[in-house]
């Protein structure tokens, strides 16, 4: 198959001398030349007089500019109040700057930009997306949102409304309670993934301005922020732009602590399963995993390749498995989670009912053969080549390279990693992709959640002997 | 040098004053023509990042199926994958993903949509696999390659459809709107029942009438060079017949009564779905219903968003939007209620913001706003070789004119807010099609019927 082996191999079956003359000989699959050189933006790195970092990336063929300013913190800061950060940051874009929220928003729209805030698990991310021509009048609006969100109760009570419908109605979608339950159980309680981003019902009905304007006042602070700038700007227009919004922004409090984590997910020595009911569900969610790597650890590129491999390329050995041969999915992937603290692996898909137990079968075949042989060289080059060759497209547009930005920025890596990475790619071996898939992928120390219709179910799943069985009620994991 | 960006559309560059100007000539460099077998190619030279794409447009889709066999159109799309004579299963995806590349497929209403990104060294694999499936599909396929794949796709139907929350309503709605005999009058996706009646020769009758390159238009866009492009093009396409010409009957003519209908579904929450008939893609009232849509629900502050979430605090949130096809268009305001309201309330406020719009029509500000927001969201979506390429053939299709964006931007600038008085009042008083989804065993919260004002 694929092509550091393939093609090649095939380029001497077929020499340029035949296919020049008379008909193309179409049962023959083409020759492709080399593949381009990745060549990486250029970045200028400078900082404003108070401080904050400045990355910028000039391209002209848009006239767009993605200015994406990160604040390291998110919901790591929640402490007991689960879902804080992500309340705080959507309420940086109701009044803000004297303006209520009507004022607002009616002016972002007016310039025809997008701005948004938001906060993960790690950081905190406001993303303006901007035509040229009105980068001046929406900074303005960004740094109002910024530096003074006002944090009305009038504004923070329908919030918190709005906040809590949207938190009843994770019951309605069994991928979400899924994911849910297999956070709450993998990292415990205390571990900063152990609750949703968004919080739940109860830390919800909690909020009110006072606890949200402190959190601000503790976690937005300068001396955690970045931007980025991507597109029709020069690196002087930005630095320019940037110091005139926001080179007097200050924080007279001190920042909240990012302390280290303490609490360790849980890594099992043998497998176990939750079942959620979902009477008449039309399928079922399956999801396997245990907790994972950290990204900086030097196993990275080959864990990429073998995950590429195992479920995470449409060709990967699930999804061909489960969904092109056997029928019971529309789609199986698996993915390791890099943040900032190590995620964790999972195995996710929605199965028909009736070969939820079948389809775990096959999951558990796929991550035996994945560590008990290794793969053939024509797989893994096309698992190097699809990670390798595919990373110029993931610079493609201004909030691309501004992601990438952003995200290598959370490991402290510079961009020139990205070549080092495709470096390491190309050289990883059938016996790392081995490696690592012995040592990290949980064959005999999974965590299995299944959400569905446990009374079509649940005799079958038992019957596999995958672990201690327990269940979980829906109002339980989406409280 | 930066590598990067994708745009390379020439004269976008240039920046009027923001509010009223006329927005800068959007220009997409492109060339075309047509090989003798019918195939209209579209080259799009960028090279601002070392990808190309390949995008072919199949002009079937679900509104050329036959009742009793709905769904073939999106079953085709998987069949697509499933190997030719050249490169039989699974080489399709496994020769791209080896040359760095990524596929899909879409199917809509109207068209099919084959697509594959990758590094520019992988253009004439991605040229030779569309050529073998277009040319050499039907020596491969057999009952087991349909079999699967219809699997496959209840498998999408149950994750999309059935296990979605309010998901049901896309498969019950297009029955709603139109008459059996209408095209439109069945989902995309098809039924369960039709779907497992799909037989090899129905399929295979559905490929020869219409997957042939003169019912096809191929969009090469990215780091390639146009003379090149022609020339692959050329040696691998020319060979594969021309199909059977194309004739479409119009569709019937119909009448709407106001309908409503309610749904027990597995949610916390009511919603109400309204929609009425509006009009094609190309007629000149398209972009007036667009406009509307944005004055409604497009921003936090539209009128109905105010209305709904902000200030009523009735809804967790409110959508409307046309969504203009070949043959007809939809209008759709969807409101999701909050805990304790009902869809008659929300059903209200609605009529009561469509009446004032009726009225009144927007105001000068409201109109510049929802015309800077539509334009910036066209540019967003040709950042892309990707987004450029989907653009060119959508347009060629609808318009003949693969830039033929220019012209939809100048229009969307000459509405007036008469125009947008004129189309809500033309099109959204009209009889419309209600659909209420209820927590099961709560009936009593659904909207009811009744007659709406003129």
């Amino acid at each position: 198959m694929r092509r550091f082996l393939l093609l090649p191999s095939i380029a001497l079956l077929a020499p340029a001398a035949l296919r020049a003359q008379a008909a193309f000989d179409r049962t023959k699959v083409p020759t492709l030349p080399p593949a381009p050189r990745l060549v990486l933006p250029s970045v200028a790195t400078s900082r404003l007089a108070n401080g904050i970092g400045l990355q910028v990336v000039s391209q002209r063929e848009v006239p767009l500019v993605q200015v994406t300013l990160s604040i390291t913190g998110g919901a790591r800061l929640d402490g007991d109040q689960p879902g804080l950060a992500s309340f705080t940051a959507r309420m940086l874009t109701e009044s803000a700057g004297g303006k209520d929220v009507n004022e607002l928003q009616n002016a972002i729209a007016f310039l025809g930009a997008t701005l948004n805030s938001s906060a993960s698990w790690d950081a905190f991310t406001v993303s303006l997306n901007v035509p040229r021509r009105s980068l001046d009048a929406a900074l303005a609006l960004m740094a109002d949102v910024v530096q003074r969100p006002a944090f009305t109760s009038a504004d923070v009570r329908r919030q918190r409304d709005l906040r809590a419908a949207g938190i009843l109605q994770r019951r309605d979608q069994p991928g979400a309670i899924a994911t849910l339950a297999f956070n709450g159980i993998v990292f415990p309680a205390g571990h900063p993934y152990h609750n949703p981003a968004d919080g739940d019902s109860a830390a919800t009905a909690r909020l009110d301005s006072a606890r949200v304007r402190a959190f601000y006042q503790r976690a937005y602070v300068p001396s955690r922020a970045r931007f980025i700038v991507a597109g029709d700007i020069s690196t002087a227009e930005a630095a320019t732009a940037l110091a005139s919004h926001f080179g007097s922004w200050s924080s007279a409090e001190r920042p909240a602590p990012v302390t280290a984590v303490a609490v360790r997910p849980v890594s099992n020595t043998a497998g176990r399963v939750f079942l959620v009911d979902k009477p008449g569900a039309a399928q079922s969610i399956i999801v396997i995993g245990a907790p994972g790597v950290s990204r900086l650890s030097p196993d990275y590129p080959a864990l990429v390749v073998m995950n590429t491999l195992l479920g995470a390329s449409f060709s990967s050995r699930l999804n061909t498995n489960l969904r092109e041969t056997k029928g019971y999915t529309y789609g199986i992937g698996s993915g390791f989670g890099w943040q900032p603290l190590p995620g964790a692996f999972r195995i996710s898909s929605g199965v028909r009912t009736d070969v939820t137990d079948s389809s775990l079968v096959e999951v558990f075949r796929e991550l035996r053969a994945i560590r008990d042989a290794p793969v053939d060289a024509g797989e893994l080059a096309r698992g190097k080549a699809y990670v390798a060759l595919g990373i110029p497209g993931s610079f493609e547009t201004n909030g691309e390279i501004a992601g990438q930005l952003a995200e290598l920025n959370q490991f402290g890596l510079p961009l020139s990693s990205v070549s080092a990475f495709i470096a390491r790619v190309n050289a990883v071996t059938a016996a790392d992709v081995q490696r690592v898939a012995r040592r990290y992928l949980p064959v005999d120390r999974a965590t299995i959640v299944v959400v569905g219709d446990l009374a079509k179910v649940r005799a079958g799943v038992e019957a596999l002997k995958l672990g201690p069985v327990t269940q979980l009620e829906v109002t339980s994991v989406a409280k | 040098m930066t590598l990067r960006r994708s745009l390379a559309i020439a004269a976008l560059a240039v920046a009027p004053a923001l509010a009223q100007a006329q927005a800068a000539r959007l220009r997409v460099p492109y060339t075309i023509d047509t090989l003798p077998n019918g195939l209209t190619l579209i080259v799009h030279e960028d090279h601002s990042v070392p990808i190309v794409t390949t995008n072919v447009w199949f002009h079937v889709g679900s509104g050329d199926e036959k009742p009793g066999r709905t769904g073939f159109a999106h079953l085709f799309e998987h069949l697509m994958f499933m190997g030719s004579q050249n490169a039989p299963y699974p080489q399709f995806d496994r020769l791209l993903e080896a040359a760095g590349a990524n596929n899909n497929g879409s199917t809509t209403e109207d068209r099919t949509n084959y697509f594959e990104e990758g590094p520019s060294s992988s253009l004439r694999l991605m040229l030779w696999l569309e050529a073998d499936r277009m040319g050499w599909l039907l020596p491969t396929m057999d009952k087991p390659k349909v079999d699967l794949q219809r699997d496959v796709v209840k498998n999408e139907r149950r994750q999309s459809y059935e296990n979605q929350p309010y998901g049901l309503v896309a498969d019950v709605l297009p029955h709603l709107m139109y008459p059996p005999s209408h095209p439109y009058s069945w989902p995309v996706i098809g039924s369960m029942a039709d779907l497992s009646a799909a037989s090899v020769d129905d399929v295979k009758d559905f490929f020869r009438q219409y997957y042939a390159p003169n019912n096809a238009t191929l969009v090469v866009a990215g780091d390639v060079h146009p003379d090149s492009v022609r020339a692959i093009v050329r040696e691998y396409f020319t060979e594969i017949p021309r199909g059977p010409s194309i004739t479409r009957p119009a569709p019937p003519a119909f009448t709407v009564k106001d309908t409503a209908v309610t749904l027990e579904d597995r949610v916390q929450l009511p919603r109400l779905y309204l929609n009425w008939h509006t009009a094609k893609s190309t007629h000149a009232d398209s972009p007036a219903l667009q406009l509307a849509g944005y004055v409604l629900a497009g921003a936090r502050t539209s009128r109905l968003t105010q209305a709904l979430v902000y200030s009523g605090e009735l809804a967790t949130a409110v959508q409307a939007y046309n969504d203009a096809k070949r043959l007809d268009g939809d209008f759709s305001i969807v409101a999701t209620a909050r805990p304790g309201k009902g869809l008659d309330t929300l059903q209200a406020v609605i009529d009561r913001q469509l009446e004032r719009l009726a009225a009144e029509g927007p105001t000068p500000r409201e109109l510049e706003q929802a015309r800077n927001v539509i334009e910036a969201q066209f540019l967003r979506s040709i950042q892309t070789v990707g987004g450029k390429a989907d653009q060119l053939n959508e347009y060629y299709y609808q318009t003949g004119q693969p830039d033929g964006f220019q012209d939809d931007l100048d229009k969307l600038r000459a509405v007036t807010a008469a125009d947008v008085q004129r189309v809500v009042r033309l099109y959204l008083q009209a009889p419309r099609v209600m659909v209420s989804v209820v927590p099961q065993g709560k009936q009593a919260l659904a909207a009811t019927l009744k007659k709406v004002t003129q």
